[in-house]
């Protein structure tokens, strides 16, 4: 379900900077779910570098058979359908890394998310970008971008939303925001003092840590 | 493994068996740490032979691509064992299997079998062997129902769990199959009341008609289309008879002849009754979860999408338990359209997921 092609990494380890900066928000020793986890590597990141316990979903055969590689606990399963399975504070946290934008029911998932974990780190492409806004604004084109690289017709990515669009589902469905990062091009986090229009027009992803009210 | 009067089987019906016997096949060397041992469970059919040639019927072992030098259970790496289930017909005590009370063979005298009794028997047996804890227990189908039961009874003498094609408890529709199954043999004159061993006659045809139907429901429509179709058998044109005119009632009678030839009667109404009886969740008051509470086992459930005798859905509603008991669980569904019997046959998938696995568990079991 990701979406993100060639993401940016980090130059030493390897790691996606998105995934380092979500690993940075997890406690080690946690109970750690990660929705959409593809091939594994973020939960293998969190298990090697913060001990935890982590669990997964994955949609594709591919994903979850990569995942079991590398020793983890993976099931093959649809965040559209498969949340509700799951019991209450089951999790300390729920990870939802670029892929509420393809799931049916981003609102429900994201309540599932708040339900399931004492907390949920949820990142996903910025449709408020300026680069998807002159795309779509001065080109009269739908965006295709390295974050987004599909087109129209082809794309699993059904529900984009914009940074401020996001925080304002977090306010309708009581979350609180802990932490809200955007990420620039490339992928380093922009500076905290900027204000909410400039990381919603220059950030190519946002970043964010969630607690239930 | 034999077990003397000291050491009677106590089973789910209330009886101690004794003497009783087991008979199992090894593979592999066991480590210093006796770490890397692996119980496969075998099918309702199936028996120890999981990777040699078959002493009664000169066929290969029943899981050659999934055990094996190299394969997905490395012989070269673990010490893999497997043991004819109780109530069966290939060495291990069975109704065919003389009573010591009468001298003749227990017949219907024989204890009704569950799938615990299967496993406390080879607990029995793992023990002898001086294994404390069992690596990976795999199996599918009834294997699957030993390996979940394993997990459930024993919970901390399983490391990994690779229940395959299975479920948590037999449908009402599984059983009615076995049901038929069952009175096919038992409406056989030659099945004399289950004394046929005494009278010297075998109930061959109502065995051979019950594997005939199980046959089917262990395929797909899909399968048989593709493999039978509606192909006439060595012959152009219907024959406006009863004959085997089509492929698929030659080759079902074929597996129904083959069939008697090595599996005992009595075994099969003792074995499919301890599959109908299987309903973990029923020994913790309906709750599966309950079943796995605390379980610090590693699972991973394999189902296949045509499989319509075990389907997905009886899958997931393991992995469904088993996340609400917080246990750890892998689950993936291979794509494939041969039916239930595909966890037998050369699925790709199933062996990758398989390997991955049983490696990351090894890693974490320290296994060399």
């Amino acid at each position: 379900m990701t979406a993100a092609a060639l993401p940016a990494t980090d130059s030493e380890s390897g790691h996606r900077l998105d995934f380092l900066l979500v690993a940075d928000m997890v406690e080690p020793g946690s109970r750690v779910l990660d929705i959409g986890c593809g091939d594994g590597s973020l939960l293998a990141l969190l298990r090697d570098r913060k001990g935890v316990d982590g669990r997964g979903i994955e949609i594709s055969r591919e994903g979850v058979n990569a995942c079991l590689t590398k020793g983890l606990a993976v099931i093959q399963g649809d965040a559209d359908t498969d949340l509700a399975d799951y019991p209450d504070d089951a999790f300390d946290y729920v990870i939802l890394s670029q892929t509420i934008q393809a799931t049916r029911q981003p609102r429900v998932v994201l309540e599932h998310l708040l339900r399931i974990g004492r907390r949920a780190i949820v990142s996903f492409p910025n449709f408020g970008h300026w680069r998807v806004r002159f795309d779509l604004g001065i080109r009269g084109r739908m965006p295709v971008t390295e974050n987004m690289p599909y087109s129209w017709y082809d794309t699993p990515n059904i529900h984009f939303c914009t940074i401020r669009d996001f925080v304002e589902l977090c306010r309708e469905v009581g979350a609180q925001m802990e932490k809200a990062v955007a990420l620039n091009a490339a992928g380093q986090p922009m500076r905290m003092t900027l204000p909410w229009w400039a990381w919603n027009l220059l950030g190519d992803q946002g970043v964010f840590l969630l607690k239930r009210r | 493994m034999r077990f003397g009067a000291d050491e009677p089987l106590m089973m789910d019906a209330g009886v101690a068996l004794s003497p009783w016997q087991i008979a199992y096949q090894t593979y592999g060397t066991l480590n210093a740490d006796r770490s890397n041992a692996v119980l496969i469970c075998h099918a309702l059919t199936g028996d120890q032979h999981v990777a040699n040639d078959n002493p009664v019927t000169a066929k290969p072992g029943w899981w050659l691509p999934m055990v094996g030098p190299g394969r997905p259970v490395d012989t070269n790496r673990f010490f893999v064992i497997c043991a004819n289930v109780i109530g069966g017909c290939m060495g291990t005590t069975g109704p065919a299997s003389i009573n010591p009370a009468t001298g003749e063979p227990y017949a219907l005298d024989f204890p009704v079998v569950t799938v615990r009794d299967m496993v406390r028997a080879q607990a029995a047996l793992i023990e002898r062997l001086g294994i404390e804890t069992l690596f990976c227990v795999v199996g599918g189908s009834m294997g699957g129902m030993q390996v979940l039961q394993w997990a459930v009874t024993y919970p901390d003498r399983v490391f990994a769990a690779l229940p395959i094609a299975t479920a948590a408890r037999h449908s009402a529709q599984n059983i009615a199959f076995h049901e038929v199954g069952r009175q096919a043999v038992m409406a056989d004159p030659e099945w004399r009341r289950g004394r046929y061993l005494v009278e010297g006659t075998r109930p061959s045809k109502g065995l051979a008609v019950a594997r005939m139907g199980a046959h089917i429901t262990y395929l797909s429509e899909m399968a048989l289309h593709r493999k039978f179709g509606r192909n006439f058998q060595d012959r152009s044109a219907p024959t406006f008879s009863f004959d085997a005119d089509f492929q698929i009632e030659s080759y079902l009678r074929y597996q129904g002849i083959s069939f008697v030839e090595r599996f005992d009667a009595n075994s099969y109404l003792y074995v499919t009754r301890a599959m109908d009886y299987f309903d973990l969740a029923a020994e913790h008051g309906g709750s599966l979860a309950k079943a796995f509470k605390g379980s610090a086992t590693r699972f991973c459930v394999i189902s296949f999408t045509s499989d319509w005798l075990f389907p997905t859905s009886d899958s997931r509603a393991i992995v469904h338990a088993l996340n609400a008991a917080a246990a750890s669980v892998a689950f993936v569904e291979v794509e494939s359209d041969k039916g239930h019997d595909a966890f037998l046959l050369d699925e790709p998938e199933m062996f990758a997921a398989a390997r991955g696995f049983i490696d990351g568990a090894a890693r974490a079991r320290g296994i060399a």
